[in-house]
């Protein structure tokens, strides 16, 4: 993938932000030497990129984010040094925003930094088989309530259509229309779909740009 | 395309009790289980329902006491200290006979705990959670396929029954996502003659009361209450087994518990040891016939817990001291994982070979 400075990812909670922010500052990584992921989810209380946090300090990649994230303190709060994202111009940071209008409120308080640099790309995962975004146009929905919230025009689309570890290449395919509709409405390009690593060759000659993400650790 | 649908355990309980014909919801927000209300708040409004944020936990029990009386599916939702709050209602629901549907995605306490799952408020789901005698229908999921069938189920249990069923996840299974299929039977809810939905002058008044004014009727309502509860221990115990036919260690484990001893059971019999699972999907009525049944040919039995041990009384009841049955745990928002398990089934079996 070629990235700007910044690469937001908002969503739908649950399309998958949080997998795809950890394998795109992978790739990230392969390209620059400092980058950074900044988790800005004040949603989720489980599953968290801190939950990549060896791996990313095995890497050299630096993790922006809040102290209470993944422990008990039920706080929507932002990290201590998250004003680095914009004041340090030689920082190259993957933001992995929480769901919905509700975690994009969180990314508002850096708009006018971000809009006056304006090297950035906001991407709007999306998953078909999510039970409120089922079509283009609740996905539209969606998508404006974010951009409402935050002040912040998307850039692209990422089509992360799946079912977790059952999704086929099929289940995939029969995406492809949905995400182009939804690119359609909104003007913006389908700048990738994203697949699990098993699925990559299979659907490589199929769909282009194909980015194949390695999912983390199942526990149970 | 797949006819599957990815959700979040908390989404797949919503979706389905909207599938059951539930129009009405009443919470208050409380992490794990807050996707519930907000879920709700989405789509009641699309469809006709009702959803209403309450101004505490107290409210939104005694606004499913309401509903419940005029004869409607009804739920609330909240987790371990918002469950708390709501007790009175729950006894006072118990003592009214009415039906209705109650989820708890528990969180590790006592008190205001933490946020991480945990299983430790068996005792108060299957022994009551509020004042006098009375059980509510308890139902422990273990995947979000799970989720929405139990939720499914709970509704239809609770208006046969005419009282509460609770579904007892916890927040792993609140909060993992998994594929679900929403094609679900939902049978057409029983005639409720008792409701109170206006005589229109052609019947007398009904009335849904909890309190009694003679001791004997009182005494007479918690006789013919524990009669139907009979009936239900004897028809609607719901259970799983495996590999439990020539085991020597049987596990007994619910919920995200039963899914880490799984991968244990596995790893065991890998190693040579005859070791089984059985995973209570009713806590109340607590499926004892298998566990007399493994107990005859059983070296040993593990319970494995997310608490500090609660399940395992109803084991060891279960069991009638045949067997010794230890208790293999994590407690406070931890989850044991597979090798803990294992290590517990290699130390009872014996040792390392």
């Amino acid at each position: 993938m070629n990235y700007k400075r910044l690469t937001i990812l908002c969503g739908h909670y649950g399309s998958g932000k949080t997998n795809i922010a950890v394998n795109m500052a992978y790739d990230l990584r392969a390209q620059r030497d400092n980058i950074a992921v900044a988790d800005l989810d004040i949603v989720n209380p489980y599953f968290r990129t801190k939950d990549s946090q060896k791996d990313f300090e095995d890497r050299g990649i630096r993790l922006i984010c809040s102290d209470f994230a993944s422990s008990n303190v039920d706080l929507p709060s932002m990290p201590a040094d998250l004003y680095s994202i914009t004041d340090d111009r030689s920082l190259s940071v993957i933001l992995d925003i929480g769901g919905d209008d509700r975690g994009a409120y969180a990314l508002g308080r850096l708009r006018d930094a971000i809009l006056e640099e304006n090297d950035y790309d906001m991407y709007m995962v999306v998953n078909r088989y999510r039970p409120l975004t089922p079509d283009a146009e609740s996905t539209l929905e969606v998508m404006g309530e974010i951009e409402a919230a935050c002040g912040i025009p998307f850039t692209g689309i990422i089509n992360n259509s799946n079912i977790a570890r059952e999704t086929t290449a099929a289940d995939v395919l029969s995406t492809v229309d949905y995400a182009k509709e939804v690119g359609r409405l909104s003007g913006l390009p389908v700048v990738c779909t994203t697949v699990e690593e098993r699925l990559f060759d299979e659907l490589k000659d199929k769909i282009s740009p194909l980015f194949s993400l390695q999912l983390q650790a199942k526990l149970i | 395309m797949s006819d599957k649908i990815l959700m979040k355990g908390n989404e797949a309980i919503a979706e389905a009790a909207i599938i059951a014909g539930c129009r009405h919801y009443f919470g208050y927000p409380i992490t794990p289980q807050t996707e519930i209300a907000a879920y709700m708040a989405k789509k009641m409004p699309k469809i006709g329902g009702t959803f209403l944020q309450a101004e505490s936990e107290i409210a939104a029990i005694n606004m499913v006491y309401g509903v419940a009386s005029a004869g409607k599916r009804v739920m609330t939702s909240s987790s371990s200290p918002g469950v708390s709050l709501k007790g009175e209602g729950l006894s006072y629901l118990a003592g009214s006979d009415l039906p209705s549907l109650i989820v708890n995605v528990q969180r590790g306490g006592p008190g205001l705990g933490g946020i991480q799952p945990s299983q430790s408020d068996y005792f108060q789901s299957t022994r009551g959670g509020g004042h006098g005698d009375y059980h509510m229908i308890v139902l422990a999921p273990a995947s979000v396929q799970e989720m929405a069938e139990l939720t499914v189920k709970g509704f239809e249990l609770a208006d046969t029954y005419r009282m509460t069923s609770m579904i007892l996840a916890d927040g792993t299974m609140g909060q993992m996502m998994e594929p679900v299929s929403l094609d679900i039977d939902v049978k057409p809810a029983p005639e409720k003659p008792w409701a109170t939905t206006g005589t229109q002058m052609a019947r007398e008044h009904n009335i849904v009361n909890s309190l009694s004014l003679v001791p004997e009727e009182l005494e007479e309502l918690n006789f013919k209450r524990y009669d139907r509860y009979k009936v239900i221990e004897e028809n609607e115990t719901m259970f799983e087994e495996y590999k439990v036919e020539d085991a020597d260690i049987v596990l007994a484990a619910f919920g995200i518990a039963a899914r880490v001893s799984k991968n244990a059971v596995d790893e065991a019999r890998k190693m040579g040891i005859k070791a089984g699972l059985i995973r209570p999907i009713t806590l109340w009525p607590f499926p004892k016939a298998p566990f007399k049944a493994a107990a005859e040919h059983a070296k040993a039995f593990i319970s494995v817990e997310l608490n500090m041990g609660q399940m395992i009384e109803d084991v060891i009841l279960a069991t009638e001291s045949k067997c010794p049955v230890t208790l293999c745990n994590r407690a406070g928002g931890m989850i044991p994982d597979p090798k803990q398990v294992l290590n517990s089934i290699i130390e009872i079996n014996g040792g390392a070979k």
